[in-house]
């Protein structure tokens, strides 16, 4: 853990500071060129927010009208055939659409199941290994203007779904 | 996409219609629609920061030190983009701080490396192969240090807060693995049917 600690504490000052140094040696006006970088922050950002307004909705509704539940609802009898827990399918149906909505369900699955338990450890692992899909699609298609996703959005979700079934499996190797 | 998208909302819409709470409809809008603008700008100041250090990294040639450093395994995965092109410097970079777990960087990083590679997609409004790659691997990416659960459990009382970090890789190495060769298989599948 400390290792861990230390190495995640020094990774941004020290690209700072190597960035900053190869700047100085190239002779690179180093303000001029941040200010000018950062500038575009604010458009990107800007810009996200249509897409990002598109998308929130959608999954804004989809998520308090109950439409969530039926979908976890349809999928549980599979995931009880693999015999994997029930509690831990909030998670798993939320974890591709809200980052903040998982990591919600996911501090509650630890806190009320207890960190070392099978669903706790099962949680924290699908928490690391999955990723917020839609989200990031949407903010990295929307920077640059593109619409059409193409099999993105299917592999994303393939991902997701491979890596959570890979983290059941492997929260029963090591936790059994 | 468009798709997905009707059948959120109108599946959404038609279940409240259902259990007669219609009012969830717009009070779930209007959440995503604020929630949605708190996240654009809630981006701004780590963005323009990350983004002022990238353009001086820029200005130096370091994106295209990382380019070349990176090309032996890129050069598979991203036959679409030239040799020594940025757009491999900026996706390196963004899968490098996704490992380490540094989200604030990652996101400007992503967004330096799709913008490089819109360029090389003439500004389409249809993604690239090398897109769909990009997004592939980034989307199922391994993290080392998984902090924010990491802290959840530290705040839970956990016996052993990082015993999760060896089957949490491992399990992403096969989500990652299984991302990339689907990706493989779609892009040469559509590369053959275009001709």
């Amino acid at each position: 853990m400390s290792i861990f600690n230390t190495l995640s504490q020094w990774t941004v000052p020290m690209l700072f500071a190597v960035i900053l140094i190869a700047g100085a040696v190239r002779k690179v006006k180093v303000y001029d060129a941040f200010v000018a970088g950062a500038e575009e922050g604010f458009t990107i950002a800007v810009k996200l927010i249509p897409y990002l307004v598109a998308m929130l909705v959608a999954i804004g509704i989809f998520r308090e009208t109950g439409a969530m539940d039926m979908v976890m609802n349809a999928i549980s009898p599979l995931t009880n055939f693999l015999g994997i827990p029930g509690e831990i399918l909030p998670l798993a149906v939320m974890r591709p659409l809200s980052g903040s909505g998982a990591l919600g369900v996911a501090t509650e699955l630890i806190q009320t199941h207890g960190p070392d338990s099978f669903v706790g450890r099962l949680a924290s692992i699908m928490q690391g290994t999955t990723d917020t899909t839609f989200f990031v699609l949407t903010i990295y298609f929307g920077a640059v203007g593109v619409r059409q996703y193409r099999y993105s959005l299917f592999t994303g979700l393939l991902a997701d779904v491979t890596s959570f079934l890979a983290s059941v499996y492997f929260c029963r190797l090591f936790f059994g | 996409m468009n798709v997905i998208w009707l059948f959120f909302l109108l599946g959404g819409i038609g279940i409240a219609a259902s259990h007669g709470d219609i009012q969830k409809v717009t009070d779930g809008a209007l959440k995503g629609a604020e929630m949605a603008v708190e996240v654009a700008l809630g981006l701004i100041g780590a963005m323009s920061l990350w983004l002022g250090i990238m353009r001086i990294a820029q200005e130096a040639g370091l994106i295209r030190v990382v380019a070349r450093l990176a090309r032996p395994f890129m050069e598979r995965l991203f036959p679409s983009i030239p040799a020594n092109h940025p757009a491999l410097g900026h996706i390196l970079m963004n899968l490098s701080a996704n490992v380490l777990g540094l989200g604030s960087a990652a996101t400007p990083f992503g967004m330096k490396a799709m913008q490089a590679m819109q360029e090389l997609n003439r500004n389409r409004p249809e993604a690239s192969a090398a897109m769909c790659t990009f997004l592939a691997m980034n989307t199922s990416c391994i993290t080392i240090v998984p902090a924010t659960i990491i802290s959840v459990r530290v705040a839970a009382n956990s016996g052993n807060p990082t015993e999760i970090v060896v089957p949490t890789i491992l399990a992403t190495t096969v989500g990652m693995s299984v991302a990339v060769t689907a990706d493989w298989l779609l892009r040469t599948y559509f590369q053959r049917r275009r001709g």
